[in-house]
């Protein structure tokens, strides 16, 4: 009984559990691989599946010589501006559509609501003219801007729902007290929104690091290329060194896992807590 | 602390009576008793390609608690939102109509000019518009279907208990943090004919005697594009039904066990109707993203070879980077624009969502 409830245990949860892992964890496997091996290695057949002797040579030079350095500022320059922008705006949005009663507020929360069905395609054009007359193209500030807009209704409806959770009575306690709205809003509401605010600006930068179509579209000048333009443009040269591609994408991805490895935690064990909860 | 607020967010009733009368103007759906209630937890919306996640999830709903009244304070609070949601987002959307009904040409500017409904009535004879098409509905179909079944596996899967869940969990969704451009160079390397790792195994265990252009081939195209961004998009559907499954009660399973039930009757019955809204509502938000991403495919095989891998969102990235046909763009992004609002509406309605059984 035991050991066939092993067996069955195995078969059922273990064997699947191993095929999903090598399949999402291989391609990660294989591009580090790739990243430190020696050029005349990645090409050998029989190919070698770990690379021996080791080098970091791909590493360096495809920071120093190939300029990811500079990519990477890029990327960085524009995903930091960019959260910056859109913690401070879906804030404020998000306060008012909570704490205050105005003309228009059902319509704003709509308008928002709509916004999400605007495929980003379609602004591909459009928004290419409007840099354009505004002097913006082959400019980081055009991604800043389009990155903002594009990002900020959603996270404006997320602080609401947020800001929702917070009892009013705190609030209109602080302002007795004789803190004015500005005050209440730093002293009181930040600091119990702080987590859910670092959680919205981890998915935020995650998404201005990837995106793609809009930098390919308004940035024209190599060197202000962000990353996933700049290996882009790597994968198209005519010699492609195979070597750079994989450690350009190793430095790529780092960013990005920092943020999920910080935010995985709210996305998987929060949900469980939750639905004890609920 | 913050999995607690990320818990309470927005009831599903406020996304019911908001998309959906905005579909089809029913107002059925305001009245619903459905005692499941959903919370968006997360949506990145990077709509144009990347991160649309929408993650429903049960919960308690949050009381409105409706502040004090002041009258400029709440615009001057909105003023970035509304000055930059105005001037990029809807501005620029009106002008795709516009331009749809112009010859517009970057830099051909003696042949731009209004030219009525010029473009649509090419567009009606564009053979690579329908094949666009049917690539495209091959394309969503079975991206969707696939991530959706092999991410439901996953969720119930990671919804059991064993050692090292949370690391395993963490791991499988970590292709979901990456971006379509990174995944699509990871899986061209592996794809590649001459030192791709996929050959070398393949032809390890015997499946295969010469080197496959995997990208290249007419056959193989399309399917390793498909493969390609399975591995980006199952994540999505595992977080979004783990999180869903977390919520069913267990005595429901417990009780179904009492009355003989097995595993498949616990399946049947309690699982997949305890995960339809979200199996419906996740799937829609998936078609909508499917139906414009481009990046995977753009930069993976660009639309070759002969366009069997161009998607309409992908020839519409073409038109709008490589031949810079901004009046012929506009067009068909005007076009594709009302097929997909035309197919969330039918979409909604036949899944009869939001109703009671």
């Amino acid at each position: 009984m035991n050991i066939g409830h092993r067996f069955y245990r195995c078969l059922s949860l273990h064997l699947p559990l191993t095929a999903i892992l090598t399949f999402v964890l291989f391609p990660f496997y294989w591009t580090l691989n790739t990243s430190l091996k020696y050029e005349r290695d990645i090409m050998k057949v029989p190919l070698k599946y770990l690379p021996d002797p080791v080098t970091f040579q791909n590493f360096t030079e495809t920071w120093n010589t190939v300029g990811f350095g500079r990519y990477f500022r890029n990327s960085l320059i524009v995903a930091t501006v960019t959260v910056a922008f859109i913690v401070t705006f879906s804030l404020l949005a998000g306060y008012a559509l909570t704490r205050f009663r105005f003309r228009g507020k059902q319509l704003m929360i709509f308008l928002l609501l709509c916004t999400q069905f605007i495929p980003g395609v379609m602004l591909l054009i459009p928004l290419f003219i409007i840099f354009k007359k505004l002097g913006l193209i082959s400019n980081l500030a055009s991604l800043v801007i389009a990155y903002t807009t594009f990002q900020l209704p959603f996270n404006a409806i997320l602080m609401r729902g947020f800001i929702k959770n917070i009892p009013n009575d705190i609030e209109e306690a602080a302002l007795i007290d004789g803190c004015n709205r500005i005050q209440a809003i730093l002293y009181v509401v930040l600091p119990i929104l702080l987590p859910g605010i670092v959680a919205t600006a981890a998915f935020a930068f995650i998404g201005c690091w990837n995106e793609f179509i809009f930098a390919l579209m308004f940035i024209s000048r190599s060197d202000l290329f962000t990353i996933p333009v700049a290996l882009h443009s790597m994968q198209g040269e005519y010699d492609v060194n195979y070597g750079y591609l994989a450690a350009g994408s190793i430095i790529a991805m780092i960013p990005p896992f920092l943020m999920f490895a910080y935010v995985q935690k709210y996305l998987v064990q929060g949900l469980s807590a939750g639905s004890v909860k609920g | 602390m913050c999995h607690v607020i990320l818990n309470q967010i927005e009831p599903r009733n406020e996304l019911g009576s908001f998309f959906l009368p905005l579909l089809w103007g029913g107002s059925h759906l305001t009245n619903q008793t459905n005692p499941i209630r959903f919370f968006i937890l997360t949506c990145f919306t990077f709509n144009n390609n990347d991160y649309i996640g929408f993650l429903f999830i049960p919960g308690q709903v949050a009381e409105l608690t409706e502040g004090y009244k002041k009258r400029g304070l709440p615009y001057l609070f909105l003023l970035p939102a509304i000055v930059l949601i105005a001037g990029f987002m809807i501005y620029p959307v009106g002008t795709v109509f516009y331009y749809s009904l112009h010859n517009f040409f970057l830099n051909r500017a003696w042949a731009n000019g209004f030219i009525g409904l010029g473009n649509f009535r090419q567009i009606l004879h564009d053979p690579l518009f329908y094949s666009s098409l049917a690539v495209t509905a091959k394309w969503v179909f079975w991206e969707v279907s696939l991530q959706l079944m092999i991410g439901l596996a996953i969720a119930l899967l990671l919804n059991r208990s064993f050692k090292g869940r949370g690391l395993v969990r963490a791991l499988v969704f970590s292709p979901w943090a990456i971006s379509g451009v990174l995944t699509a160079l990871m899986w061209s390397m592996m794809y590649n004919q001459h030192m791709g790792v996929i050959n070398d195994l393949l032809t390890k265990l015997g499946w295969i005697k010469t080197n496959v252009a995997w990208l290249g081939g007419v056959h193989t195209a399309f399917w390793a594009v498909v493969v390609a961004e399975l591995w980006r998009g199952i994540p999505f559907f595992a977080i979004t039904l783990l999180a869903a499954l977390q919520t069913i009660p267990g005595e429901l399973y417990e009780s179904c066990a009492v009355d003989g039930g097995g595993k498949w009757v616990a399946f049947l019955k309690i699982t997949l109707p305890y995960l339809k809204e979200t199996i419906i509502l996740s799937s829609l938000l998936r078609v909508v993203w499917e139906f414009n991403n481009v990046n995977t495919i753009y930069a993976m095989t660009g639309g070759g070879p002969a366009n069997l891998t161009t998607t309409l969102s992908m020839y519409i990235a073409n038109e709008a980077i490589r031949t810079n046909n901004f009046g012929y763009g506009s067009a068909l992004m005007v076009v594709g624009f009302f097929i997909l609002l035309i197919f969330a509406a039918v979409y909604l309605k036949a899944s009869r969502f939001g109703k009671e059984d």
